[in-house]
């Protein structure tokens, strides 16, 4: 079955983070049909997000929310605005994936903030983080500042970035896609570089 | 199955006294932590190799040397050498060197090593630490096996009928392990030379351990040494005990908390539930150990780290006692239920004895013994 990661970086219960990353899930859903959804709330994880910095292993939890987004065919990102970017928490997430685990994968990123003087966000700092971690970021990006909850406008937002998140999810990823694709150390565990292979990688030859 | 320890000699503040130890001091711990592991009977000693501060163990043949010249039977060893930043012909001097002086009690431990700034001090780049752990061993490998080597890489200038000195002694080079958390690579060249393969086993969950060993053990099948539960595998460890549980829950966590590596992390409660890392009584630490089998598989080499994180070296010798204490109980349990074709860690007498006895390797200058050929006759011919 299909499946759909949602990372929610709010910090309060009843987080307009979470709302939002909720509106944006039901829209999606609505546009796919069946999906097999994972919420990861980021609270729940910050202790063992700072552990995996210092240790460089993740917690049980940590590794399953890890394993979500390895399994996902696309990801809804969610952050509050702090300090004029993305939180650190949310950061610290995506710090702690090992590399290439977004390597292709549709994200639908979506920011909420008191004011919409911070709406460039998703634009000057999720959009980067994204295209540096080689995932897809749908057009659309979803901002919404307190005052815009209960705004039609939000809505139709919503429902056009996750028609379009569905859209890349539907699609297998095409053979040139895939050809120019980075070797994960899963790859390497599951079907190891020969020897001779490496020598001659080592070499340069 | 041999049973050792491993020391990464860090100089590190103890965290219930405030105090540091001198470079002097920690040195001459090492030593002493040495010479204990031998009189309560363990089979190896090794030590790390770092080339910055907080660390002492710069120089490891130096320290072996040492070592070797006042221990009897006890393996000198390594945890790891750096193969990447230092030069292969060094490695190949060095560590035969060692082998003549102490009687072939010498085996080493390839890594790659993850501190950054330390490789352009040695004109390397950390990028570039698999090829340089794969085309550098490469190299040592041939040298300890070829009298006269000429050779072109990467990574080093070329060598023109260089023979490394002193050959390997009875011609038997030292046996290599191949040390990694996760780099299956790694696995992959331990696997493809019919080497041993250590995982560090000490901050990072078994299933680490458990899926690199998997890894070694099919490729080690595949390139032909044998069935996979033949291949040579060592695992590290860590434990601190006392009598009573408690107390070495108390003891340690001060250390816990604030070491270097996991220090301000998790708890002690979550690390040692997550890692192999066990505090409690004796006994507890015999049966977690034991229980490595469970995903190691009957294994060769079991090494523990006793001194770190600031520990006194009176608590590490405490440690040492206690190990002594349990060391028959481990050698009984390790040795049961172990089948009868699971082969022991190779050693220098195994090898010579594989090899149909030791033979004189050295290479003479004036003329070689078995052709009469000189050097500079090799030289004549290929110009």
């Amino acid at each position: 079955m299909t499946s759909l990661a949602v990372v929610s970086a709010g910090l309060s219960t009843a987080s307009s983070t979470r709302l939002l990353a909720n509106t944006l899930t039901a829209a999606t859903v609505e546009s796919l049909g069946e999906v097999e959804v994972t919420t990861i709330e980021l609270r729940d994880l910050a202790h063992q997000l700072t552990d995996h910095m210092l240790t460089g292993f993740p917690g049980v939890k940590l590794g399953e929310a890890i394993e979500a987004i390895r399994r996902a065919d696309g990801i809804i990102a969610v952050t509050p605005v702090f300090a004029a970017s993305y939180s650190g928490l949310f950061k610290t997430f995506f710090d702690v994936l090992d590399e290439g685990v977004l390597d292709g994968k549709p994200v639908l990123v979506a920011a909420t903030a008191g004011t919409a003087r911070h709406s460039l966000v998703l634009d000057h700092a999720l959009r980067p983080l994204f295209s540096y971690l080689h995932a897809v970021v749908v057009p659309t990006g979803v901002f919404a500042a307190i005052d815009d909850f209960g705004d039609e406008g939000l809505e139709r937002r919503a429902a056009r970035a996750a028609g379009e998140l569905a859209e890349l999810m539907g699609k297998a990823p095409s053979a040139t896609s895939t050809a120019g694709a980075r070797r994960t150390v899963e790859d390497e565990f599951a079907a190891p570089t020969p020897f001779h292979q490496l020598l001659r990688q080592a070499s340069g030859t | 199955m041999q049973i050792g320890i491993f020391s990464v000699g860090d100089v590190t503040t103890d965290p219930t006294t405030g105090r540091t130890p001198t470079e002097f001091e920690r040195i001459q711990a090492q030593v002493e932590i040495a010479k204990k592991a031998e009189d309560i009977g363990l089979d190896v000693f090794a030590t790390g190799e770092h080339h910055n501060p907080p660390f002492i163990s710069s120089a490891p043949t130096t320290t072996l040397a040492w070592i070797g010249a006042q221990t009897k039977k006890i393996i000198l060893s390594t945890a790891t050498t750096l193969i990447t930043t230092t030069d292969p012909v060094l490695i190949a001097e060095d560590y035969a060197k060692l082998q003549h002086l102490s009687g072939g009690r010498v085996d080493l431990m390839m890594g790659r090593g993850n501190t950054g700034p330390v490789y352009p001090w040695f004109g390397k780049d950390i990028r570039q630490g698999i090829n340089l752990a794969i085309e550098n061993y490469a190299l040592l490998h041939q040298l300890w096996r070829e009298d006269v080597v000429t050779w072109k890489g990467r990574f080093r200038t070329p060598l023109q009928g260089y023979t490394s000195t002193p050959r390997p002694l009875d011609g038997v080079p030292p046996f290599v392990w191949h040390g990694s958390i996760r780099s299956p690579e790694i696995a992959e060249q331990a696997a493809f030379y019919g080497d041993g393969y250590f995982h560090n086993h000490i901050f990072w969950p078994s299933s680490h351990a458990g899926q690199m060993i998997r890894l070694y053990r099919e490729r080690w099948e595949a390139h032909g040494h044998g069935p996979s539960d033949t291949a040579i595998v060592g695992l590290g460890g860590q434990f601190f005990m006392r009598k009573n549980s408690q107390d070495a829950w108390n003891d340690f966590r001060p250390y816990f908390d604030n070491a270097p590596v996991y220090g301000h992390g998790p708890s002690l409660e979550d690390f040692t539930k997550a890692t192999p890392l066990t505090v409690g009584s004796p006994q507890q630490v015999l049966e977690r150990t034991l229980s490595f089998r469970d995903y190691a598989g009957d294994y060769q080499r079991q090494l523990f780290l006793l001194d770190h994180a600031g520990l006194p070296l009176k608590t590490v010798l405490e440690q040492l006692d206690l190990l002594g204490e349990i060391l028959p109980e481990m050698r009984k349990g390790f040795a049961e239920g172990r089948p009868a074709h699971i082969p022991d860690a190779p050693t220098h007498a195994s090898m010579v004895a594989r090899a149909g006895g030791a033979k004189d390797s050295t290479v003479y200058a004036a003329a070689d013994a078995a052709t009469g050929h000189r050097a500079e006759d090799a030289l004549q011919v290929s110009a």
